[in-house]
């Protein structure tokens, strides 16, 4: 039972190792998850959008107890910190322990659910029945309906893969390395066979219930890959991405800088990549995903398959591609908006709602978006025309963003 | 010049009031230049402007839903500016709203967005304490500072979370209270009302300070999304400071220990072990079947296959009927007695075949005392298979029988009719020889006159099975 009303010291202990040892996973979404809330006698609801609790000095958001069930693990990929040759303290949580946690943390409002992954223990199988047990017992046995994300092991059985989904609102399957070359050589127990098999099994049951009415893992699959620990461009990374999102029905793809972990391992590059490239990446995937550009156009706005560090993928793309502009927003085509740098999805659709109604001019433009200085070169307005400014040879010197510091190391 | 109208509103987002008061306003035709307005600071001491109410004002629906999402805004111009869209709106502009580029519109959605933050915000950052000793429901509090007086529009949220224990929400502008049944709001609270500490928090800063990666400090990213303002009432937050002073520090004491030499760990025999967690027999098989979850809730039990690994013939039903689910074993229902009645007639020895379903678990719906049989799905059919192809490889047989159109689409993959099917059949891909027949319980179904001839011709499909097991050589 856990009807435990502290935390004793073993326990916190406990939580410290787990925790510390689940961080490098970038996923901590609660989105996705249809709306629910408790029953009269339980707990937890979901909103749809998902809600950050805190956020640590790493700006990253807080939204569910990540914690690993045991770091306790059979496998020796190198870029783990959990590897079976690394020296880290090691710890198991019970399944009750895990459970009361997440149910005491919630209750106190600090969390939006939990996200669960696990050391390989005795066998995957072994380890994700255990998983199963906690996500299990938290619905059953406490009512619980907030998000659960379950971290699915490949190599389990389908049938485990398959239960997995009947209590989760999501799960995943790390790729961690984008080819099957670097898979061997870090990874030598994973098989990237195996783990594409699984996302596409995972992509049926999925259909399938949504077709049926059934709730299996309503809130899809995602994946996450490692960048910097390997030679694979972003180019080659943001294919691999449109491929996935394309096959098997991807929710997100996590791009996780490879970071220095304590304890790391000789076969690692020694510097971590600049956090500014993962940033790179994910708005290139924004721009896959929301934009409707092509891998081929994120290829081209990269130079030797690299994204630039100083400017975002999209006015990189507009500054090889000056013929296409300016555009005019009060004609333009809502594709051909999208394509201006400085101008999001929402800024667009609201131009477009507007000028049904109003001739727009540059102030009107202003108060529509926030990047306006990066989107001026390439536009035209009621009173405005970029003149020459977007034929200037130092255009591109002129938006680059200064040297930023998102790392203090960095 | 009109004489200026004076119109006196509750505290907060008074809803009710302002309604009344643009309705009488625009009844009497009163430009928004002309109207003052003011906002009392207690509730009760107003009520001038509702007295005299219009009628009800029939506005876009995107403005309606503006004027409650605005008016929790702290703003004391709020209502002069919702009153001079209103005023536009009604003036012909009925489209003012999506010109989102209009100076008053782009205020207001800027309220609005700053109303919504707000909320929101308070969904993230309240923390609840538990009170101590106070009943036999458990009881929790938290004090919180919203920016705006959203604790009414807030207080839903926290209903829906947590219903089963009782709490409260204490603002400097009144407070909330649930107890299990009702919602209901009070005066301000006081800080010092919450208690000071709680058994868990000790164990969340923890939590929070743990899952913070020093080698990706950036603490201008955090304060954008947790302003300062929010950190006096967030216990993990006090922890801040140290932090990101440590950062430095510990990354590069990471970075000077590596590389390290690895712990020479290659379990061999666990490794090996790890390999081979696939069933090894149909024991084992049974027993991952056993201690699995239903896909479908309401099982009793999962129904396995029964007869000698070995067998000649395997017959496959569809899934386990409510007999089937309260006994745990297959085909002792009314179908499963007709079946077996119709194998004796045949000349097949029922102990000597290997029977079980597709599906592993009875799915029904609940009608009063009685549990209505229903087929499982396409979805539920291929979540089985995986069992359904390894019991037939440990067991074996020469020939399969598939009874019904659910074990014909478990075996080939495919929705095939068993009209068009019935008889010898090819299962592409098995290493045995396939027979299609219908289900025992369509027999049951059927209308009695009918239902003679068709037991005649599923005695006869056995006796064909039969013939044919016979012919094949092991």
């Amino acid at each position: 039972m856990s009807h435990l009303v502290t935390m004793d010291d073993a326990l916190k202990t406990k939580l410290g190792i787990l925790a510390d040892a689940a961080k490098y996973d970038a996923s901590c979404a609660s989105s996705g998850a249809p709306k629910r809330r408790a029953a009269k006698d339980g707990l937890g609801s979901t909103t749809g959008a998902g809600i950050c609790h805190a956020y640590t000095p790493d700006g990253r958001c807080v939204s569910l107890l990540k914690i690993l069930l045991t770091n306790y693990c059979l496998f020796d990929c190198a870029y783990c910190v959990n590897r079976r040759s690394s020296n880290v303290r090691r710890a198991a949580f019970t399944v009750e322990e895990v459970v009361t946690l997440t149910v005491e943390f919630y209750k106190r409002n600090t969390i939006e659910g939990l996200f669960l992954s696990s050391g390989i223990i005795r066998s995957p199988d072994h380890t994700m029945e255990r998983m199963i047990r906690v996500a299990k017992t938290l619905r059953q046995k406490h009512g619980f309906r907030g998000y659960i994300h379950l971290k699915t092991i490949p190599e389990a059985s389908p049938w485990l893969i398959e239960q997995a989904g009947l209590f989760a609102d999501r799960l995943s399957i790390n790729l961690e390395l984008p080819s099957e070359a670097s898979l061997e050589r870090l990874a030598p127990e994973k098989d990237g066979a195996a783990i594409e098999t699984a996302m596409g099994q995972m992509r049926e049951r999925i259909a399938e219930a949504k077709e049926e009415r059934r709730r299996f893992s309503p809130a899809g699959q995602s994946t996450q890959v490692i960048v910097g620990a390997d030679a694979t461009t972003d180019e080659a990374l943001i294919r691999k991405s449109a491929a996935l999102y394309d096959r098997h029905d991807l929710k997100r793809v996590y791009y996780s800088a490879f970071s220095p972990i304590p304890d790391g391992t000789a076969i690692l590059p020694l510097k971590a990549p600049p956090l500014q490239r993962e940033h790179r990446l994910y708005q290139a995937d924004w721009l896959l995903r929301y934009y409707a550009f092509t891998p081929d156009d994120v290829a081209q706005a990269a130079e030797g398959g690299m994204l630039a560090l100083d400017i975002d993928p999209k006015l990189a793309f507009a500054l090889k591609h000056r013929e296409r502009f300016p555009v005019d927003v009060n004609t333009a085509d809502r594709e051909l908006l999208l394509r201006v740098p400085g101008l999001g999805v929402r800024a667009v659709d609201r131009i477009v709602a507007a000028r049904r109604h109003a001739r727009l001019r540059l102030d009107d433009v202003a108060r529509l978006t926030s990047g306006l200085k990066r989107a001026r070169p390439f536009l035209v307005a009621a009173d405005y025309t970029p003149g020459g400014l977007g034929d200037r040879l130092d255009l591109r010197t002129r938006l680059a963003e200064p040297p930023q510091q998102l790392s203090l190391f960095g | 010049m009109s004489p200026l109208r004076s119109v006196r509103l509750g505290p907060g987002a008074d809803l009710a009031g302002f309604r009344a008061a643009c309705r009488s306003l625009i009844a009497a035709g009163v430009p928004p230049e002309a109207v003052g307005w003011t906002e009392a600071r207690e509730p009760g001491l107003f009520g001038a402007a509702g007295d005299e109410s219009g009628p009800p004002l029939r506005l876009p629906r995107a403005v309606a839903d503006l004027v409650p999402a605005v008016l929790p805004h702290r703003d004391p111009e709020r209502h002069a500016l919702l009153y001079r869209l209103i005023w536009r709106v009604g003036a012909g502009e009925r489209h003012l709203l999506e010109v989102a580029s209009d100076p008053l519109v782009h205020r207001l959605l800027r309220m609005r967005k700053a109303v919504g933050r707000d909320l929101h915000k308070m969904h993230a950052f309240l923390r609840f304490r538990r009170v101590p000793g106070a009943g036999a429901r458990e009881t929790f509090a938290a004090w919180f500072e919203p920016d705006h007086h959203i604790l009414e529009a807030a207080a839903p949220f926290f209903v829906a979370r947590f219903p089963a224990f009782d709490w409260s929400i204490l603002t400097p502008d009144g407070s909330a209270h649930w107890d299990g049944a009702a919602l209901v709001f009070g005066p301000p609270g006081r800080r010092e009302d919450v208690p000071a500490d709680d058994p868990f928090e000790d164990g969340w800063c923890h939590y929070y300070a743990t899952t913070f990666n020093p080698a990706r400090t950036n603490p201008a990213a955090m304060r954008a999304e947790m302003p300062k303002k929010y950190w006096r009432n967030l216990p993990e937050a006090a922890a801040i400071p140290a932090l990101v002073r440590g950062a430095q520090g510990r990354v590069a004491a990471m970075i000077e220990r590596e590389p390290v030499l690895p712990a020479k760990r290659v379990p061999a025999r666990a490794l090996a072990a790890m390999a081979e967690q696939e069933p090894d027999s149909l024991d084992a098989l049974n027993a991952v079947i056993r201690r699995s979850e239903p896909l479908v809730p309401g099982a009793t039990q999962a129904v396995l296959g029964e007869g000698p690994v070995g067998a000649a013939i395997a017959f496959v039903g569809e899934q386990p009927g409510d007999q089937e689910d309260l006994q745990g074993r297959p085909f002792v229902g009314p179908a499963g007695r007709l079946l077996t009645r119709a194998m004796a007639e045949a000349g097949l020895d029922r102990d000597a075949a290997y029977l079980t379903n597709a599906v592993k678990h009875f799915k029904f719906e609940q009608r009063g005392k009685r549990r209505i049989h229903q087929s499982p799905t396409a979805g539920e059919v291929s979540h089985y298979r995986w069992w359904l192809d390894r019991e037939l490889a440990f067991v074996a047989p020469r020939l399969v029988v598939a009874l019904g159109a659910t074990a014909v689409l478990a075996l080939t993959g495919r929705p095939i009719p068993v009209t068009r099917a019935r008889g010898p059949a090819e299962f592409p891909g098995r290493p045995f020889r396939g027979f299609v027949t219908v289900h025992p319980s369509y027999l049951l179904r059927l209308p009695d006159e009918a239902r003679d001839e068709a037991y005649v011709a599923f005695v006869d499909d056995l006796r064909r099975v039969r013939a044919t097991a016979g012919t094949l050589t092991v």
